[in-house]
């Protein structure tokens, strides 16, 4: 586990003094993380690595997490998809083993403190039981669409916190709280990140038999609708008659998910018997992912819909040049032609990617580019700092604080 | 002057940190845009203004304010968009005095191109208003000579040379950039401390600022005041 002191190679000295000087001011908080699962997940990812960083800050900083049955789950599940906007049918049944189980929670949780940082929906009727601490509310799903009846739901929770937190200004809605922004982030020294001598990056394209003998276009995600691989394969053609070149679709391993494996066929079928054309159904694997990203010429996200997208972050860090969908998250991480092409169509990308292989000089600009705005936005500092912040400002509401 | 002369008080730096808050409030079209301009607090004006400067402070010079980017990236209005992006910043010393000016850019512009408020941005590309939220923290840095001020110019972050070159004049309406400030009153060079209050900052990346104004402190070591 990295410490405090590994990112100042990163990010510099003084960025790291400027968390230090944050976090005295926060000194003898006691703050208290809820969510819902130890294990797995991008939350669980996040709060690994916060909770110790806060602790070696010299906060007081806790992390618990609350007990449900699988019906409890599977009713938070259907939530969360209503969320995303999803069609569920979440009937009073369901509505009641939330609450039930909220209310199990709440009588068996220390929720004792001066700031309780609850996480997503899951756990968000421990509200009931604030007393006169600060109180937030994490939302890490994209709520810019939610099924009216959950959200309206929900609504009878958020009031009472003291704060809500969203990850995109398109997630947001007018609330009677206060509502700030705080994105997610990368950790540059983790595996997925971190720098790879070139020999391994080879090494890797080897293993998965892909020739580094032209340029290679690549698009990293799961075999999913949203993410529009077969559109990908669509925008590959486009390109491959004017310019040599090969397209990898990387992805996890679907068995567990029927529509996954139907998607994976559709883009079987779309690539035909084109050799250049590389479809790598991959376990997860975060080395692997930060090589075939470094080895690519081009990094493609041609997403229908995304959360927040942190494939642009993780690809920008490597200085690699990007063409990405203008949906969620993305266009906070993308200002097109700074540091990045955004695209919306079939076309529009095939046009971007072309423009990339075409003139090497942009690409590797947009991609240094791309590589200083993560540095400055989207690393874990960033959000290290944020989280500071939004700890203080539940203590100040002007808009200028002087500490 | 002499770089090592003691000032009268001696220049803490403080740094500036932000915290970005939603306001829930969106535009599609250009009307709603120039309604919620008119309406919106000065931290959003102030944020929308300032924070491509920020977020990019690597880019070239002159990045566009986020009015500009939206206007000419998802509106597709180019001439409206080069007019918001060339508003000389620096010549505004209050936030209302440059939301007049940015409201009134684009009420010209419409009264003008009529067709240009039909245009509409598509789901997901609407303009959301935000505002910062600073958090001015004081730092160890202090110095009392003009060579110790150099020095550490050359260290500090570059929150902390934005807080003293951008946001004491222009959101908390100081008279200059605190820099000037404390070299005229408290060093007594008011040549200097003009050759700093004449800089346009919005001009330089941040980095390119930074060694900019060292350069000119520097440059004051072997003058009379």
């Amino acid at each position: 586990m990295p410490k405090l002191a590994d990112y100042i190679s990163v990010v510099t000295q003084p960025v790291i003094d400027d968390l230090r000087l944050l976090a005295d001011k926060l000194r003898g908080k006691v703050i208290r993380n809820i969510n819902s699962t130890a294990v797995g997940g991008g939350v669980t990812e996040i709060l690994n690595r916060m909770v110790p960083f806060l602790q070696e800050l010299g906060i007081d900083a806790h992390w618990d997490v609350i007990k449900g049955g699988e019906r409890f789950f599977a009713v938070t599940k259907k939530i969360h998809n209503a969320l995303h906007g999803a069609t569920e049918r979440i009937t009073d049944d369901d509505l009641e083993v939330f609450i039930r189980t909220s209310k199990d929670n709440m009588a068996e949780m220390d929720l004792s403190g001066d700031i309780i940082f609850v996480h997503d929906p899951q756990p968000i009727a421990l509200i009931e039981k604030k007393e006169s601490n600060k109180w937030v509310w994490r939302c890490h799903v994209d709520v810019s669409e939610p099924q009216r009846n959950i959200w309206d739901f929900l609504m009878q929770y958020i009031p009472r916190y003291n704060a809500a937190v969203f990850s995109a200004p398109s997630f947001s809605r007018p609330l009677p709280v206060r509502q700030f922004l705080i994105s997610p982030s990368i950790d540059p020294l983790s595996d997925k990140n971190r720098d790879l001598p070139d020999d391994m990056v080879r090494t890797v394209f080897d293993k998965y038999g892909v020739p580094l003998d032209k340029p290679v276009i690549t698009q990293i995600s799961r075999f999913d609708r949203l993410k529009d691989p077969v559109g990908v394969i669509d925008v590959y053609k486009r390109v491959k008659k004017y310019n040599d070149c090969r397209l990898v679709l990387a992805g996890g391993t679907a068995s567990d998910d029927p529509e996954g494996l139907q998607v994976l066929e559709e883009v079987r079928e779309a690539a035909g018997k084109d050799r250049d054309i590389h479809i790598l159904l991959m376990p997860q694997n975060d080395l692997d992912v930060n090589a075939l990203q470094r080895g690519s010429t081009v990094i493609l996200q041609k997403s229908l819909r995304e959360g927040f997208g942190l494939t642009i972050s993780e690809a920008l860090w490597k200085a690699k040049p990007v063409v990405a969908s203008h949906v969620g998250g993305i266009p906070l991480q993308i200002k097109n032609k700074y540091s990045g092409l955004l695209c919306r169509s079939v076309d529009g990308a095939a046009f971007a990617v072309k423009q990339l292989l075409n003139n090497p000089g942009y690409a590797r600009k947009l991609g240094e580019n791309g590589r200083e705005h993560i540095r400055n936005n989207f690393l874990l500092t960033r959000h290290l700092k944020d989280y500071l912040l939004l700890f203080l400002s539940l203590f100040h509401s002007e808009d200028v604080v002087y500490l | 002057m002499d770089p090592l002369q003691q000032a009268k008080e001696p220049f803490r730096f403080h740094t500036r940190l932000n915290l970005t808050e939603l306001t829930g409030l969106r535009a599609s079209v250009l009307p709603q845009l120039l309604k919620l301009i008119k309406k919106v607090p000065g931290a959003c004006i102030y944020h929308h203004t300032h924070r491509f400067l920020e977020q990019h402070q690597y880019l070239s010079p002159e990045p566009p304010n986020d009015f500009a980017y939206w206007v000419s990236e998802v509106i597709g209005e180019a001439a409206l968009a080069e007019q918001l992006a060339s508003i000389d910043t620096v010549q505004f010393s209050t936030i209302r005095s440059l939301r007049d000016r940015i409201a009134l850019t684009i009420e010209d512009y419409l009264a003008k191109n009529p067709l240009a408020s039909l245009r509409f941005a598509g789901s997901g590309e609407e303009f959301h208003f935000v505002k910062s939220v600073s958090f001015i923290v004081p730092t160890g840095y202090i110095a009392s000579t003009l060579e110790e001020f150099a020095d550490i110019l050359e260290k500090i972050t570059i929150d902390s040379i934005y807080f003293h070159v951008f946001e004491a004049r222009l959101r908390l309406e100081h008279p200059t950039n605190d820099f000037s400030y404390w070299i005229e009153n408290a060093l007594g060079c008011g040549e200097l401390a003009d050759k700093l209050a004449q800089l346009d900052p919005y001009a330089y990346t941040m980095e390119e600022l930074r060694k900019r104004i060292i350069s000119i402190v520097r440059s004051g070591y072997a003058k009379t005041c």
